[in-house]
């Protein structure tokens, strides 16, 4: 059953895992920010990749700049993120469920939308021309623009740790998730932070969306594929904790792409065997805390 | 003693137009969607005790119902009787339900629901990428469908009356229980779990054997869904599944005992039409989970009751009005 794999390959597959990493973190940072401050699991956040990628390539097809279509696409999704916490979650607000169930059933809406708008063809544009080539180390040659979405996510997870921990608006987020009702009687406006917080994974997850798009392509069913993905880096890391997200992220990367390699017919469990044991031996998660 | 009266003919009038159905209907496609209906109605029942009276949402059910499919068409497949096949498959998907609540049961809520999902799409995993297992994305066929005591099921009716006899098991052990002290026992660790704790009840275990025995027919539906197709592919596993059989439950209304069957045959009749005319059963599904959310929250079963009492309610106090207001005027 184990496919054996040469010390070549494995480095391409680390690259691929870094790269697949780094998307998986700018995916389920703002999933888990989104969990940690309105306690839900917003299973809309795999279509907002999915979509930011449609977005992305519409763009790029249209002739702009590459990094201007992500920009683009992202700045869009943050609205499309704001309207459904604003007229569709609001309603439901401090009713956990339903709103799990709501952006559950914007899922499908929006898979089908796609499906029809984008037709079921993948759709793979290039990367932007000055990330084309290779980088050649150790006797090998490594695409750059996957060495590229690494270095894109370290930069917007230095810009997100700097913004929740040096920053006026990183303590009101963080006193949201630790303690809501508290924060709320503190006169921290906890609502707006929900609106803005879920504008940002919106934006993060197009973002990661476009970035993704000529390295895993995107087509139907790419929503449902990251949502798990985004689901197990929060359980693994903890809900809330930028670094879980982060390190949970690179490991799932790792596994993903070593899984498949090595164990092709079983790398979807030994994908989910680690969240397996995180839950049994440290159900918070690994970065997490207990709740008080 | 009058509104039980008029239960019981209600549940008599719908026992005979359900025996009957394949006479007074006639064309065997109305036959095998009214099979449909029933036989997730079974699937619907069986999460409904986990949704509505354990309060624990489960998106990983599409899993244990594929487990079922699959564990009972590999062994058919592989030479096996069908009563070998069948049996075999409810101990595996038993075994799977245990596993399942142990790992899901650490947590309630949102917990239980992220952990149902992940578990699902395990299950779809494997299916869909051990191919050398599960033939992948093409599937498995079924070849025969049983016989049980030399009954033919091969027809439409044959199998609408088969199906009829599981659903109206599954709904007689879901009456009952719903009156037993389990059934109780689970109400109560819904609503409140630290008070059923300080009482000394294991809550732990009271939710460990409602996934079981919502576990069990979920077997049983998966059973009947491979009977009916004659064929499994890794679609039934997918999130989808799951999200439709708890819109059955949601749309019906969770923790009443014909809500999901009210909502399983909702939810059958508007898929079969919807894709009749159009391809976008997805968008319907997710327009339709959106609006019942936003809108009536509590299902269509007690929302309906809810209306009819209202009105009930208004008509008798107009009457009433109408009686007594002479008599108000006559008094001043």
């Amino acid at each position: 059953m184990m496919v054996q794999i040469t010390s070549a390959q494995a480095a391409i597959l680390a690259v691929n895992s870094i790269a697949l990493g780094g998307l998986l973190f700018l995916l389920s940072a703002g999933f888990s920010l989104i969990f940690g401050l309105m306690r839900i699991p917003n299973l809309v956040h795999g279509s907002f990749f999915m979509l930011g990628g449609y977005f992305g390539v519409t763009f790029l097809d249209r002739g702009v700049n590459f990094w201007l279509a992500a920009l683009l696409s992202a700045a869009a999704m943050a609205v499309i993120g704001g309207l459904i916490e604003r007229f569709l979650l609001r309603r439901l607000e401090g009713q956990i469920l339903p709103q799990v169930l709501l952006t559950l059933g914007l899922a499908f809406i929006i898979a089908d939308i796609c499906l029809m708008v984008w037709t079921g063809d993948p759709w793979q544009p290039s990367p932007p021309p000055e990330l084309r080539g290779t980088a050649q180390a150790f006797g090998m040659f490594f695409p750059l623009y996957r060495l590229a979405i690494l270095g894109v996510a370290v930069v917007i997870a230095i810009a997100l740790w700097l913004m929740v921990d040096r920053t006026r608006l990183g303590a009101m987020i963080r006193a949201g998730v630790d303690d809501p009702v508290i924060a709320r009687v503190m006169g921290i406006k906890v609502s707006q932070l929900f609106t803005l917080i879920f504008c940002l994974g919106a934006a993060l997850a197009a973002f990661a969306g476009v970035m993704g798009a000529p390295y895993l392509s995107v087509y139907p069913g790419l929503d449902f594929e990251m949502l798990p993905l985004a689901l197990i880096v929060v359980i693994l890391g903890g809900t809330g904790s930028l670094l879980g997200a982060l390190v949970g992220s690179f490991l799932i990367g790792f596994l993903y792409n070593f899984g498949q390699a090595m164990f092709p017919d079983l790398a979807y469990v030994i994908l989910f065997l680690p969240m397996v044991l995180v839950l049994v031996l440290r159900p918070q998660g690994l970065f997490g805390r207990v709740e008080a | 003693m009058s509104g039980n009266r008029f239960r019981s003919v209600g549940v008599a009038i719908a026992l005979v137009l359900l025996a009957t159905l394949p006479l007074w209907v006639g064309n065997s496609y109305y036959i095998n969607v009214a099979s449909q209906i029933l036989l997730f109605a079974v699937f619907a029942l069986a999460l409904n005790v986990l949704v509505g009276y354990a309060g624990l949402v489960s998106l990983g059910h599409a899993g244990l119902f594929a487990i079922a499919g699959y564990a009972a068409a590999l062994m058919l497949q592989a030479g096996y009787g069908h009563l070998a096949a069948d049996t075999a498959a409810v101990v595996i998907t038993l075994a799977a339900s245990a596993i399942f609540a142990v790992l899901a049961l650490r947590s309630t809520g949102i917990g239980f629901l992220m952990i149902t999902l992940a578990l699902g799409q395990i299950i779809w995993g494997i299916a869909y990428r051990w191919a050398s297992l599960t033939n992948g994305d093409n599937g498995i066929n079924v070849a025969t469908r049983p016989a049980p005591f030399g009954i033919n099921l091969t027809g439409a009716p044959g199998f609408y009356f088969a199906t009829l006899l599981v659903f109206l098991l599954a709904l007689a052990s879901m009456a009952v229980f719903v009156r037993s002290p389990f059934g109780a026992s689970l109400r109560g660790t819904r609503d409140q779990p630290l008070r059923m704790n300080a009482l000394g009840y294991n809550v732990w275990l009271i939710r460990f054997f409602a996934v079981l025995f919502s576990g069990f027919w979920t077997a049983v539906s998966g059973l009947l869904f491979i009977y009916y197709n004659q064929f499994i592919s890794p679609q039934v596993a997918a999130l989808t599944t799951s999200a439709e059989i708890l819109l059955m439950v949601i749309s019906g209304g969770t923790a009443t005992l014909l809500g999901p069957v009210v909502g399983a045959a909702i939810v059958v009749v508007m898929k079969n039409v919807v894709s009749a005319y159009i391809e976008r059963w997805n968008l319907v599904l997710g327009v339709i989970f959106v609006l019942i959310i936003s809108f009536m929250p509590d299902g269509l079963v007690p929302g309906s009751v809810r209306l009819w009492r209202w009105g009930w309610q208004t008509v008798r106090a107009r009457l009433d009005g109408w009686i007594s207001s002479p008599v108000e005027e006559h008094g001043r």
